[in-house]
């Protein structure tokens, strides 16, 4: 018989280990986490195998890939990476790396995967909007105190809470 | 002292193995606690599973925490440290719209990597939606007034300016407030678990 995954970490326990790396990467890298960036420099990465001329006559593709510059010659991009790599180990040592579909009880797989896609949309061109997600900002702007941040961090919460009563058919 | 960045030198060999060491670290600890699923996220935008305000605030608690005493201590350079910059009106629309991604979706960019690392469809989709919104916001930049609004600043509270700087107050009163009110979230977070637990379950 197959065994079940395990139970999710303490939510604190996981959140102080979350910290500790969030410390660490400000103490020797001297900045926080992210992953919308990498995300976005993956994007440009495609762009630029398709149209350089494209890349450079937009004013923010070319910040990341104009001319020579190569968008996944970058921290963020390595840190990301990372990322993935962890989450593999870590699903792997609980038993929970299957191919599944994670959905409420009043909506369908192929319902919900049109919604995860949208809602990816949106969350991705909100997140170049206010310069990050809610990995390098909320997270990573809000232990180091700045302003934006924190603001930028309870409008995500503002604007999940508001909708959530809409839309509570996707969920529960 | 640190951030030992400035002794190794950015974007050299070394700082990038760094960096994925910590992102390894990272999303670790994002699929240890449960955030490859969306299901369980979006349950904190019902009240039913505060994991995500629990996991995030303990840890913004945790870094803030070490961030402000090694600098007291002279340890760390707090100049040498990233800070966000504040655009103000971008960032709250911006935050807005992701809000409302977060709900539609189920994922943020960071938990729908892990998703994708341990095989969720809807994960996959999460993100390809994401390059998608990501390449249609540079397209969008072609337009003079979202390319303005982007760069708007807001007088008085713009670039790098932190809570502590924009209150005038010294850090570590900042620090404390946060805590204060991070640990009255937690005690908020498990009454309402408790209140709003689905009665089948």
């Amino acid at each position: 018989m197959e065994k079940k995954p395990a139970s999710y970490m303490n939510p604190y326990v996981a959140g102080i280990g979350l910290g500790l790396v969030l410390l660490g990467a400000f103490v020797v890298s001297g900045r926080g986490l992210g992953a919308s960036g990498a995300i976005m420099r993956t994007v440009v990465k495609a762009e630029k195998i398709v149209s350089q001329e494209h890349v450079d006559a937009n004013a923010y593709l070319s910040t990341y890939g104009g001319g020579e510059r190569d968008p996944w010659d970058e921290w963020l991009v390595l840190e990301t990476l990372g990322v993935l790599v962890g989450g593999l180990l870590s699903g792997a040592g609980a038993r929970r790396i299957r191919w599944e579909t994670h959905h409420g009880p009043r909506i369908s797989r192929g319902k919900r995967l049109v919604f995860a896609a949208v809602g990816g949309g949106l969350f991705g061109y909100g997140a170049r909007l206010a310069r990050g997600c809610t990995s390098g900002i909320a997270l990573t702007g809000g232990a180091t105190l700045a302003v934006g941040s924190w603001i930028t961090m309870l409008c995500i919460f503002a604007g999940a809470y508001g909708l959530a009563w809409f839309l509570r058919r996707l969920w529960i | 002292m640190f951030p030992l960045v400035d002794h190794l030198g950015f974007g050299t060999p070394t700082d990038y193995v760094i960096a994925f060491a910590l992102g390894i670290g990272f999303g670790f600890f994002l699929e240890r606690a449960g955030f490859g699923d969306a299901n369980k996220l979006a349950m904190q935008f019902y009240f039913r599973d505060m994991a995500v305000l629990k996991v995030m605030f303990t840890a913004i608690v945790t870094a803030m925490t070490g961030l402000v005493a090694l600098s007291s201590f002279g340890v760390l350079e707090m100049s040498s440290v990233y800070i966000n910059p504040t655009y103000l009106w971008p960032g709250i629309v911006g935050g807005l719209i992701m809000g409302a991604g977060f709900i539609v979706g189920g994922y943020c960019p960071g938990t729908a990597l892990v998703g994708v690392a341990t095989g969720k469809v809807d994960a996959i989709l999460s993100v390809a939606g994401g390059m998608l919104g990501m390449f249609l916001f540079a397209e969008s930049f072609q337009i003079p007034a979202i390319a303005r609004f982007y760069a708007m600043d807001t007088e008085g509270i713009t670039g790098r300016i932190t809570l502590p700087e924009w209150l005038g107050v010294r850090p570590g009163i900042v620090a404390f407030a946060v805590l204060v009110i991070a640990v009255a979230g937690f005690v908020a977070a498990e009454w309402a678990e408790k209140r709003f637990k689905p009665l089948e379950a």
